[in-house]
């Protein structure tokens, strides 16, 4: 069999010529040509972290060049056993399960608004993605001059609001501090939410509405019965993406509160850095960072097999 | 031979002609990178002005600048240093961080460059040098020496009856009473207590005012002594007082600035920039209304005839070991640290030279801090110079915080923190 160059039918690469003239398969051409992209990605990710899991297993400070001495495990174990460490990772999770939390009920909220027809929705539609088109280290910066307690402009409206007889200092208080860091992330992500649930919302189509009505189901079943279903793969897109960047949060704490007041919004990253960065204790670092993604992959694969129970159900 | 083999004979040709003019080029200029920082000191823009004119000096001499902030300028130099100390070739160094980077072989060793001259002509030549000491070698040049002083309110202080700044702590607590009395100012004085350094240098300036020390003769922490859980305290009593504004706890030195210079603060220690900013009237609201005076001590203290005790935290220029040129750099060095350059900027940052303080035209200019900066400088206290400083440091800024979170009370913070800090002379031994 050939094909419409007379030459011997390999593929649709074959076809256009490329390849047939050295008897290269197209499998072994397709190699050929994404060979480039995979030596870039491999120096510049596959290398860097394999490099890194070598560093995990010595004692390597950079202050002290002279002795760089092979320890196993014994930064891993070191790792899992500081109390500041797993307090971080606490901290983590719960920046985590809050901020993904509000985001997926406000989104979802912002989203069902979306989703009807009025007057000036297509203007709404593009005012509601200017938080998250603010850069992060920005948004922290602004978060930070709004819960100023000098200046700010929380104090300047719970004041006039009669809500509060004197300036707080709002980031001076270690619980208080992490939920308003929460609330400055929640406000600049939110809108990716609106996006995926509004794009899949749209996608539902209006007969099944009208259907249900005719059936004499009330809004509230509606939304039980046809919204909910149709949002759950959606619903659990989102989860796995916020809930992955979540876990990772960093330049939000590093802007705002440098991992303070009195350590109280010092996340697992926060914490890597700062052994890494400042106390140049790269092995030690390195263990955390090992440990801190493969928690991060756990948490992903258990969703992915939500995932996955999910589309053998339908 | 066939056109297109003429062609690209052509286009080879004018290429290489391209590529060795353009080596030439770059090869008779050298370009230095140079990083500094943009709080305290001289203005980022009194810094570039200094970079401008060293490369009209020094034609074949490009300069690129980068100015960040204290806190970022420290990870910022390791970064740039582990990587093979070439993404910078004059650095500015903090006296704490010489320790660190040069034990680990990051800096160029000076020793041979300062000449003997240099070293009898700059003020207290013991302590001066100290900042770019290190086990005896001399790792660059002094630069900014600093250290906190004391500001106040004259025309709040006069509303409330006083005609002289306090003596004591003490005082100051009975001042502040009488002004949150009368209504004067809500919260008398704003401290830069953020879980940062400046909350360290704080602490030293209260902790030896308190009676306190550092470390003890064998080099162990000994700020949980007596002296020390005082010195704590007084800080956390000042805030449930309402003395010292909530704000404390996460305000740096820029913070209190601001505070001070808006008239809700009457009293506050800082570095020297301040007074002529504080007076400046396109920065302040209380323009000409900003003294200064001595750091308070303890009434105790005070009676053991030690007037005043304060934070002595300087920094000088280092070069990096991976420089590839490092005598432009030590050019570079020089013009910064040089007496015309010094003197000209003296009302942010005070020259390193002797001869500068009885230079009559700089009297004159800068008579008040000039005069400061040599009564205060005796009563000076410097951090511990260590490898592991940035561990110490992040133990003492969060002892303070926990202690004034109420996390922790003050005793139980002073002794956690030197035990861990003991943890880790232990490993450095």
């Amino acid at each position: 069999m050939s094909g419409p160059s007379g030459l011997p039918n390999t593929g649709p690469l074959g076809s256009i010529g490329l390849g047939a003239k050295r008897g290269l398969s197209e499998s072994r051409l397709a190699l050929l040509l994404i060979l480039p992209s995979l030596v870039l990605i491999g120096g510049i990710v596959l290398y860097p972290i394999l490099n890194n899991l070598v560093i995990s297993f010595f004692d390597y400070n950079l202050t002290i060049p002279w002795a760089r001495p092979f320890i196993g495990l014994r930064n891993y174990v070191e790792v899992l056993t500081d109390r500041e460490f797993l307090a971080s990772v606490g901290r983590a999770a719960y920046f985590t399960v809050v901020s993904v939390s509000l985001e997926l009920v406000l989104g979802l909220l912002i989203a069902l608004f979306l989703n009807v027809d009025f007057r000036g929705r297509a203007f709404l539609k593009t005012m509601i993605i200017l938080p998250w088109a603010v850069p992060t280290v920005v948004n922290a910066i602004m978060w930070k001059w709004i819960y100023d307690a000098n200046y700010g402009a929380l104090n300047g409206l719970l004041m006039q609001l009669g809500m509060i007889d004197q300036y707080q200092a709002w980031l001076a208080k270690p619980f208080t501090a992490m939920n308003l860091v929460i609330l400055a992330d929640v406000w600049h992500q939110t809108p990716f939410v609106v996006f995926i649930l509004l794009a899949t919302l749209s996608t539902i189509p209006e007969s099944l509405y009208e259907a249900a009505r005719v059936d004499g189901a009330g809004s509230l079943q509606a939304f039980r019965k046809i919204t909910l279903p149709f949002l759950r793969p959606a619903f659990l897109i989102v989860l796995v993406i916020r809930t992955m960047e979540a876990f990772r949060v960093f330049d939000i704490i590093y802007v705002m509160t440098a991992g303070g007041p009195a350590n109280g919004t010092q996340v697992a990253t926060y914490y890597t850095y700062v052994e890494t960065f400042r106390y140049l204790n790269m092995g030690k670092g390195a263990a955390q960072s090992f440990i801190i993604s493969a928690l991060i992959m756990l948490v992903s694969i258990v969703y992915i097999r939500l995932l996955k129970q999910d589309d053998t159900a339908y | 031979m066939s056109k297109s083999c003429r062609w690209s004979i052509c286009l080879a040709v004018i290429f290489l002609i391209g590529l060795s003019t353009y080596v030439n080029a770059a090869a008779s200029k050298i370009t230095l990178n140079f990083i500094g920082m943009d709080q305290a000191g001289m203005t980022v823009d009194e810094q570039k002005t200094v970079i401008r004119e060293f490369e009209k000096l020094h034609p074949n001499i490009k300069v690129n600048a980068t100015f960040v902030s204290y806190d970022a300028l420290h990870d910022k130099l390791v970064t740039a240093l582990a990587g093979g100390g070439r993404a910078f070739d004059v650095m500015l160094v903090d006296n704490t961080w010489l320790a660190e980077l040069a034990s680990a072989g990051w800096l160029l060793d000076v020793t041979d460059r300062v000449t003997p001259e240099m070293k009898r002509a700059t003020v207290d030549q013991e302590v001066t040098w100290r900042i770019v000491t290190y086990n005896g070698r001399l790792y660059g040049m002094p630069w900014l020496m600093d250290q906190k002083y004391f500001f106040y309110n004259e025309e709040m202080l006069a509303r409330a009856g006083y005609n002289q700044p306090p003596k004591t702590w003490e005082e100051l607590v009975e001042m502040s009473r009488v002004m949150k009395k009368k209504g004067i100012v809500e919260y008398p004085i704003i401290w830069s207590w953020a879980q940062r350094e400046c909350a360290n240098c704080d602490f030293v300036a209260l902790l030896y005012g308190f009676g306190g020390r550092l470390e003890n003769e064998k080099g162990q922490p000994a700020f949980n002594e007596k002296g020390g859980l005082k010195a704590l305290t007084f800080m956390v009593n000042s805030i449930r007082e309402g003395i010292s504004n909530p704000s404390s706890v996460v305000a740096v030195e820029e913070d209190v600035r601001h505070t001070l210079s808006s008239g809700k603060a009457a009293f506050a220690i800082n570095w020297l920039y301040v007074y002529d900013l504080a007076n400046d009237p396109a920065e302040s609201q209380v323009a000409g209304k900003i003294k200064m005076s001595l750091v308070p001590v303890s009434e105790e203290v005070y009676k053991k005839g030690i007037v005043s005790a304060t934070s002595n935290d300087s920094m000088g220029f280092a070069i990096s070991k991976g420089s590839r040129n490092p005598d432009a750099a030590w050019e570079l060095l020089k013009y910064f640290t040089s007496p015309e350059v010094m003197n000209r900027y003296a009302a942010h940052q005070l020259p390193i030279w002797k001869d500068s303080f009885s230079d009559p035209a700089l009297v004159k200019e800068q008579p008040v801090t000039m005069r400061m900066f040599q009564k205060q400088f005796p009563y000076g206290h410097v951090k511990v110079h260590v490898p592991y400083y940035m561990q110490y440091s992040k133990i003492m800024q969060l002892m303070l915080q926990e202690a004034l979170t109420g996390k922790k009370d003050p005793q139980q913070a002073l002794d956690d923190a030197v035990r861990n800090i003991e943890i880790i002379q232990k490993k450095y031994k």
